[in-house]
């Protein structure tokens, strides 16, 4: 046992990074409660990385424990689970754990307490004979996602495709969180088994299972779990207690001294790393076909009465947690959810418990190191503090100074986006500047940018588009007044005159046309009646005399 | 229950802009002390002078800009420049000349550019630079060491010699004053009299301690000692001094070698002049030093270059400043091309 514990393998260490303090002991003196059924639960749609399922629920609907209340229409998307049995009470927006503090989706379940489970058939080992494409499906179906925090489906990191090495995390570098620590030192079997499965699914040639070295009875618990296995496919790896190395990238780098290339991913290097947490939710899924349902929450902080580990229902409302916890302690600041370094601050305690609640860190003003200590920062004297600490080797007063500038070419040229958001700048920065918040702030605006970029684009081929469309028709209507000309050119086809006149031509010759029938007319008109020949000398008279009177009438006309 | 908006991380060191100019300012007390001793009142009174002026300048500009005042003037960045103006001066400086350098530095180098964090230029080496291009004869106003001078003038006469530019009844500046080492032996040597032989001469080998000058060796090494104290506290960057004065060492020994009648000992430059100030607290002031690690180790080779330049050719009798100035127009240049490689970009 001790060899694998003092690994031969001399470990590398990341670029910057902070030694800080743990208040690990704060919540880890008790062993994982359970939090009692609640009356309601409030279940977010998107509780991960990607997009919302679809709701296959109707409001009223009974529903049992287990029981999907909405399905991944995507890759890149989970489902979600009833937590009890109950009924729907509600399908509707409401706040959620986000930073944005904005209103979201949420299936609203009412408990009936009578925890019916829908029929659950475990697969157990028969996994080992499974396909690792229908594994993958399992563990999709089940809803689970990386639960270190980032939520990221994890069915989808699980490709096959040359992945060497798994790295079980359980590294935890966050001050005050627990909840790895104590599901290691409780559950070490089943984070065994859970990884094992996980093993199987990518084909895994090895299994690390990394600890900081601030976790003995974690590492004693997890080494006692894999004492068994004599052919040291699995291997606990102590690493040093060093914020940020529970980042995936930054762990990698400690434990096999191998860097994620820029813009790229662990399995790019052939790894791949799980937390703990989504082992041992594997491990219910494939043993008990249990789907993530539940999760461990370390209740922590100054400002609650007794902090400890609990084991939750995702959907419990925050401030049933804190009163199994005994409430308050007297003087409370904002409540965390996540660790100090990057968690976000809640606006109420009436959210629910999601999938990726770790931790909620109840602070207490009188522990000034949870607060901000000031609210106007003075500004940058270029200390180089940050780059000395920086675990991704960025320049962030470079960054900072181009953020505040909001010179986004070079926030770009000087990788903005490989900023992890650690905090370890902002923590050590002597001009007390929010850097992290000034970068966030940059991402997003670069983000919309880029969004209004691409609307603009598509507005910009809709409009041109939209021209084209136009001068085709101003074409196809010249095109038909031209076959029309010339179809009225066709028909008076024994007289072609000059295109130019030929209106005035065809006019002057209609002119012409009726002067002649006029003159004709004219000229029959002034012809003796055609009656008059072979008349009598009477009849003649008699016309005489009639033509005399006109012509007498028409002199006296005149 | 409704709690307040804030961004994380949540947590802080106690670091703060006032505890590293704090901290410097103490580093700076045993080679201030020291160069009382050996120079005289004169550099008390130029400290105060300094300070008061460089104070009043500040909160009577930040009032002008509309800034808070009370925050930024205590943030002791105003201090620190005055110290290091007031210890670059002569001791004998008239009171004007002080004033006019700590106003320029103030007024011109800082708050001009933006103020704490935006000037490109270092405040105190502008300041001092001024004052030097425009009144020669006044900077070299330098008394005696004192082993050498058996005491300066006392307080009252210094007060006199500053404010009214009286020496007392019998004396002149000529009988008061004296060249320093590095100045002498430039001259020396300008008269084609060998380093051996001006540090041997019975008119100014007295000026000449075992290391360097009489009273240099000391000023320089307790300055040495304040400053790697700042650097154990990471208040400073080790790298910079470190490449300043290993630059400096590497040059001066390859000519001392080459031509050792001709050049003075790396020893001889390392504890002359502002040498040790420079290098712990004027290169590696945050603001105007490059911020990249590789960045930091040009600025400081590239400061020693100038320097020793200056101070074997150039018109100047000591360099730092014109040094320290030069270099901080390439900082944004040096700090472009030497990012540090970001995790995972691959290597060229």
């Amino acid at each position: 046992m001790s060899n694998q514990l003092d690994s031969t393998l001399a470990l590398s260490q990341f670029h910057g990074g902070l030694k800080l303090e743990g208040h690990k002991q704060l919540s880890t003196r008790t062993p994982i409660a359970s939090l009692p059924a609640q009356p309601r639960y409030i279940i977010p749609l998107l509780q991960h990385i990607g997009k919302a399922g679809e709701i296959v629920v109707r409001v009223g609907e009974r529903v049992l424990k287990g029981q999907m209340l909405a399905q991944p229409r995507h890759l890149m998307s989970a489902p979600i689970h009833s937590p009890v049995s109950g009924t729907v009470h509600d399908i509707g927006d409401y706040p959620v754990p986000h930073p944005s503090g904005l209103n979201a989706s949420c299936i609203v379940i009412d408990n009936d307490f009578k925890d019916e489970w829908v029929t659950r058939t475990a697969i157990g080992d028969e996994a080992y004979q499974m396909t690792p494409s229908v594994l993958r499906r399992m563990i999709r179906d089940a809803g689970i996602v990386g639960l270190g925090g980032a939520g990221f489906p994890t069915s989808v990191k699980q490709t096959e495709i040359d992945i060497k090495t798994l790295i079980i995390n359980g590294v935890e570098c966050e001050p005050y969180i627990t909840c790895d620590d104590m599901l290691m030192r409780e559950r070490a079997r089943e984070i065994v088994s859970g990884s094992e499965i996980i093993g199987h699914i990518i084909k895994a040639r090895e299994i690390i299972i990394a600890i900081e070295d601030n976790k003995p009875e974690a590492i004693a618990a997890m080494q006692a779990a894999i004492a068994a296995d004599i052919t040291s496919y699995f291997r606990v790896q102590v690493v040093p207690t060093i914020y940020p190395s529970g980042g995936e990238k930054q762990l990698i780098k400690v434990v096999l001294d191998k860097e994620v290339p820029i813009n790229g991913l662990p399995n790019d290097i052939g790894v791949l790393c799980q937390n703990v947490g989504t082992a041992y939710a594997i491990y219910r899924k494939i043993y008990h076909d249990e789907p993530l349902i539940s999760r461990v929450v370390t209740i922590t902080g100054h400002g609650v009465q007794q902090p400890q580990n609990l084991e939750v229902a995702i959907g419990t409302p925050i401030q049933a947690c804190i009163d199994f916890c005994g409430g308050y302690q007297e003087q409370y600041g904002p409540i965390i959810m996540g660790g100090p370094m990057m968690g976000f601050a809640l606006q109420s305690a009436e959210l629910p418990i999601i999938k990726v609640t770790n931790c909620l860190l109840a602070s207490s003003n009188a522990d000034p190191t949870v607060l901000p200590k000031t609210a106007s920062h003075l500004p940058c004297i270029r200390c180089g503090r940050c780059v000395d600490v920086c675990p991704a080797n960025l320049l962030p007063q470079q960054l900072y100074w181009y953020a505040g500038a909001r010179n986004f070419e070079h926030l770009v040229e000087y990788h903005l986006f490989d900023c992890i958001e650690c905090g370890c700048c902002a923590y050590v920065c002597p001009s007390q500047i929010p850097l992290v918040q000034y970068y966030r702030s940059a991402k997003s605006e670069i983000w919309e940018q880029e969004r209004q970029r691409k609307q603009a684009d598509i507005a910009r081929q809709r409009h041109e588009a939209h021209q084209a469309r136009l001068e085709k028709q101003k074409l196809e209507r010249e095109e038909k007044l031209r076959l029309k000309r010339e179809a009225l050119k066709a028909r008076p086809a024994a007289a072609p005159p000059a295109a130019d006149n030929t209106i005035a031509a065809a006019k002057a010759a209609a002119i012409a046309a009726a002067m002649a029938r006029v003159e004709a007319k004219k000229k029959q008109q002034g012809l003796a009646p055609k009656n008059t020949d072979n008349l009598s000398a009477e009849q003649q008279e008699l016309i005489a005399a009639v033509e005399k009177r006109r012509q007498q009438s028409h002199r006296q006309d005149d | 229950m409704l709690f307040t908006k804030a961004s994380s991380p949540f947590v802080r060191d106690d670091s703060s802009v006032q505890s590293i100019m704090r901290k410097v300012l103490y580093a700076m007390i045993p080679g201030s002390i020291a160069a009382i001793w050996f120079f005289g009142w004169g550099v008390l009174i130029n400290l105060l002078l300094a300070a008061t002026t460089c104070l009043a300048a500040e909160a009577w500009v930040l009032w002008m800009r509309q800034r808070e005042i009370r925050a930024s003037l205590f943030d002791g960045s105003a201090l620190v420049t005055a110290c290091l103006l007031a210890l670059a001066l002569p001791p004998l400086a008239p009171w004007w000349l002080t004033v006019i350098a700590a106003l320029f530095a103030i007024l011109m180098a800082k708050h001009l550019y933006g103020g704490l964090g935006f000037n490109p230029f270092n405040p105190a080496m502008v300041g001092y630079i001024v004052v030097m291009i425009s009144f020669p004869r006044e900077m070299t106003y330098w008394t005696a060491p004192l082993s050498v001078a058996q005491g300066w003038p006392n307080f009252l006469d210094t007060l006199n010699i500053i404010f009214a530019g009286q020496p007392a009844a019998g004396e002149t500046f000529d009988t008061i004053t004296m060249a320093t080492p590095i100045d002498t032996l430039k001259t020396q040597l300008g008269l084609e009299n060998g380093v051996e032989a001006t540090r041997g001469s019975v008119q100014y080998g007295p000026l000449f301690g075992t290391l360097s000058g009489v009273g240099w060796e000391w000023i320089n090494g307790l300055f040495l000692l304040g400053g790697l104290w700042l650097a154990k506290k990471k208040i400073i960057d080790w790298r910079i001094p470190t490449s300043f004065l290993l630059t400096l060492v590497l040059i001066a020994n390859f000519f001392a070698v080459y031509d050792y009648s001709s050049y003075s000992s790396a020893l001889f430059h390392v504890f002359s002049g502002g040498t040790m100030l420079a290098a712990f607290f004027i290169a590696t002031d945050p603001v105007t030093a490059s911020t990249t690690p590789r960045g930091r180790w040009i600025y400081g080779a590239g400061i020693a270059v100038l320097v020793y330049v200056i101070r074997s050719w150039g018109g100047y009798p000591d360099g730092i400043a014109f040094a320290v100035v030069l270099m901080n127009i390439t900082v944004p240049l040096i700090d472009y091309y030497t990012q540090p490689r970001t995790f995972g970009k691959p290597l060229q």
